[in-house]
């Protein structure tokens, strides 16, 4: 970095909360004009949202967020007071020349290329809009992804993921009036093949030579080594770790990525395997691998599913699910989306555990009205709901009790193998202790879990825990095995 | 030249045309005295308010939404223009207006307060309904001159009807379809999140869609009462599940900001030569809506088909 660098974008002690989880914890960051900073951390680390906090999609709960352009000459920062009154939203981002590529894809799909162009740049108007964004589009498109063969009046939604991702890539670049200063990529080679990410890696590199600044996020740790002048890395909501791209290796990244060795050498001293004896309950290849590591369950065993969200964890536990199913084995779920997969919104908690337990409640072809009381209650008792009437509506609880209720639901049937689909999602650190106990306790009964989480620490009370990585099952560890690098190093491994 | 008609993205496009022409070449087959100027006339007479309908609906399915109390709404200007437009044309004009206002709002209740506009349009048209009794408790009213001298208009080749439907199935396309800003209120339906983020103002584009279609429930209503001369509160009820038959009939979808003005008008012509190849056939009216229903159906039947054959494509 040159003398000549100034300060673009810099944040003093910013936290941000959802509910009871922090999900950053006073972050101090600045970035400069002409560096591409790379951000590596593991799954909830707080990444995406210090970059929607950047991009003005959010807004933090504390600290302050300033632009070089507010502060005069850019040395002065000091206690943010001066421009943290000021809202930071998505206008200001983009007048100040902020630029966001979300991991999500965010074109609009009924709408052409060039009109995806338009939406970023209300300055495209008057009668040769369509002529005007076309051009501005496939200029970008050329210079970024040379040989691309995307037309401007395609239609998003006709196009592959990958012709996606590039528009959308492409349009974060394009420039109409405001002069464009820093472009934040998160996870932008995910869909992308090897070579259509060098050309766009390429392109970062002039373009942060030529003046501008680049985040980029990935898990592809190559990648940031390769492109980043500098990296930060986070971990828990927090900067744990911020040196020039020179000073980091794979493995020193990897390292700074884990957190403080728990104490769990006792834990693992009591380790037996459950697999001694007898056939797996479960046996299953990831959809897509008809060869390697297998998943399998035994009696009794908690098997934990780890690796970055969204390598085919989820998948393997909807196959297992309708695999069982079809053989009538009883089997529950617990989801990890309680809006969308988990509650019936409209019904008491009561109707809510019942629900997986149906058949068993039902006298002469009846439902039971009071087997379901007494079931309902009993959970209440031993998974402490706290209610004052399990007759009232389930979304009366909080999100934590929701949760439990879910888990009542799956513990009171009468299933022999429990999916759970990264079930801890923002629950509260006191109920999480407290389901762990259940599940530690409805194993030793004979139940059998398999445990996708998110979340490191969760893995410990595993006693097989299989790493995901792009849909296939990286490694298999016994709890003895256990380590938060292995399970590092197999989530990031093999990286293009 | 038949590589780019064969593509299914263009035969998508043509497929509420041929609807159209399929159901006109039926008619003139049964009934050949159709074929004429005064028969076109007649048999399109009621077209030009369902249009005006249907793309009031199609405004709210543009951002998502379904609008079940546009009938009722429909009915109740049919009912103010028949009263107070025609003898206090001052007051009239600002009722109007003030429905527009209404509707506006309701897009932004509905946007504000995360509500289903089902629900939140459903119990609005026993609103509309209630209001229209109000108004005109019993069916009368007289059209006012000036609207009733512009729907009996005879216009030079064909029927004034086919005029103004081409004329306004163009300007609205041009507004949603080619103008820098409609690209915005579609990607509105097609991924709000990203137009947000983009900068731009989800209320009121909601707000601007809603009182659109509010606009063009209005003229649908003037284009009604200048047609029947007399009003009745209960006239257009079954324009809220004919507009929307419209829409998706001329190649919109319900999500997702896919639609078509173009398509809309020629769907609610369809729809209403529908009925009359209906009666030419001698179905009797008991039938006649559920011939309605397999006429949609095959249409969407069609559709379902190019669709797939596009989805067998490699990209």
């Amino acid at each position: 970095m040159s003398d000549t660098s100034e300060k673009i974008v810099k944040l003093d002690g910013v936290e941000k909360n959802f509910g009871a989880v922090r999900a950053l914890d006073g972050v101090d960051l600045q970035i400069l004009s002409g560096e591409c900073l790379g951000i590596v951390g593991h799954n909830g680390a707080g990444k995406s949202t210090l970059m929607n906090i950047l991009a003005g999609t959010q807004s933090c709960s504390a600290g302050a967020v300033s632009f070089n352009s507010d502060s005069g000459g850019g040395s002065r920062g000091g206690s943010g007071s001066n421009v943290g009154e000021r809202a930071h939203n998505v206008s200001e981002a983009h007048a100040q020349g902020i630029r966001c590529v979300f991991q999500e894809l965010s074109l609009c799909p009924n709408l052409t290329v060039a009109e995806n162009a338009r939406i970023l740049h209300p300055r495209i108007k008057g009668w040769r809009w369509r002529r005007q964004a076309s051009d501005l589009i496939l200029n970008k498109l050329d210079e970024v992804f040379p040989g691309h063969g995307i037309q401007a009046d395609d239609p998003v939604g006709d196009l592959s993921i990958a012709n996606r991702q590039m528009v959308e890539i492409a349009r974060a670049f394009t420039v109409v009036d405001t002069p464009l200063r820093l472009v934040i990529l998160d996870e932008p080679t995910s869909s992308l093949d090897a070579i259509i990410a060098q050309q766009l890696l390429r392109h970062v590199r002039r373009f942060v030579d030529a003046g501008g600044s680049c985040i980029l996020i990935s898990h592809l740790l190559e990648e940031i080594l390769e492109t980043s002048d500098r990296i930060i890395v986070m971990r828990d909501g927090r900067i744990v770790d911020d040196r020039t791209a020179g000073a980091f290796t794979r493995q020193s990244l990897v390292e700074a990525m884990g957190s403080v060795v728990k104490e769990k050498e006792q834990e693992q001293l009591g380790f037996a395997s459950k697999r001694a004896v007898g056939d797996p309950l479960v046996s299953a290849h990831p959809p897509g691998q008809d060869s390697g590591i297998k998943l399998e369950a035994h009696k009794g065993e908690i098997v934990g599913l780890a690796g970055l969200s969204g390598h085919g964890q989820t998948e393997i536990l909807v196959r297992v699910f309708l695999d069982k199913r079809k053989a009538k084995s009883d089997l529950a779920l617990v989801a990890g989306d309680r809006q969308n997969d988990g509650v019936f919104p409209i019904w008491s908690i009561r109707q809510n555990i019942g629900i997986g337990s149906l058949r068993n409640l039902l006298k002469n072809g009846f439902l039971d009205l009071d087997a379901e009381r007494k079931l309902a209650d009993s959970w209440r008792e031993r998974i402490a709901i706290r209610t004052p009437d399990m007759a009232n509506n389930i979304l009366s609880l909080s999100g934590g009790n929701q949760q439990k209720a879910l888990f009542a639901r799956a513990f009171g049937s009468s299933a022999k193998i429990i999916l759970m689909d990264d079930p801890m999602r923002g629950v509260d650190i006191g109920t999480k202790q407290e389901v762990y106990e259940m599940i530690r306790e409805e194993a030793t009964a004979g139940r059998t879990f398999i445990w996708y989480t998110t979340e490191m620490d969760e893995l410990n009370h595993c006693d097989h825990v299989y790493v995901f990585r792009d849909g296939t099952i990286a490694a298999d560890l016994a709890r003895d095995a256990l380590t938060e690098q292995k399970v590092l190093q197999a989530s990031f491994q093999g990286a293009v | 030249m038949i590589a780019w008609i064969s593509s299914p993205r263009i035969l998508r496009g043509l497929l509420p045309a041929f609807s159209l022409a399929v159901i006109l070449v039926a008619i003139f087959y049964l009934q050949p005295r159709a074929m004429s100027y005064f028969g076109l006339n007649l048999l399109l007479n009621l077209a030009l308010p369902i249009a005006f309908a249907t793309l009031a609906q199609m405004c709210v399915i543009t951002v998502n939404d379904l609008d079940l109390g546009i009938g009722a709404y429909v009915g109740f200007v049919v009912c103010v223009s028949a009263t107070w437009l025609n003898d206090q044309p001052v007051i009239g004009v600002v009722v109007l207006a003030g429905c527009i206002a209404v509707y506006g709002a309701l897009g932004a209740l509905i946007h504000l307060r995360n509500l289903p506009s089902i629900v939140v349009t459903l119990g609005m048209s026993f609103f509309w309904l209630g209001l229209a009794l109000l108004v005109l408790p019993t069916p009368g009213g007289k059209a006012p001159d000036w609207i009733r001298a512009i729907m009996t208009f005879k216009a030079p080749g064909v029927p004034m009807t086919i005029y103004a439907s081409a004329a306004i199935a163009l300007l609205v396309h041009i507004g949603l379809k080619r103008s820098a800003f409609g690209a915005v209120l579609r990607g509105a339906g097609g991924n709000p999140r990203s137009v947000e983020r983009a900068g731009w103002s989800l209320l009121r584009i909601k707000v601007t869609m809603y009182a659109l279609a509010g606009f063009f429930g209005v003229l649908s209503g003037i284009s009604l009462i200048g047609l029947t001369t007399s009003a009745d509160a209960n006239i257009a009820l079954r324009y809220t599940l004919l507009s929307i038959a419209g829409v998706i009939l001329g190649g919109g979808e319900f999500v997702g900001g896919r639609i078509s003005p173009i398509g809309a008008v020629l769907g609610a012509m369809t729809l209403t030569l529908a009925g009359s190849f209906l009666s030419f056939l001698r179905i009797s009216p008991d039938w006649q809506i559920g011939a309605q229903g397999a006429i949609l159906i095959i249409v969407l039947a069609l559709r379902v088909v190019i669709n797939r054959t596009e989805a067998r494509r490699p990209r």
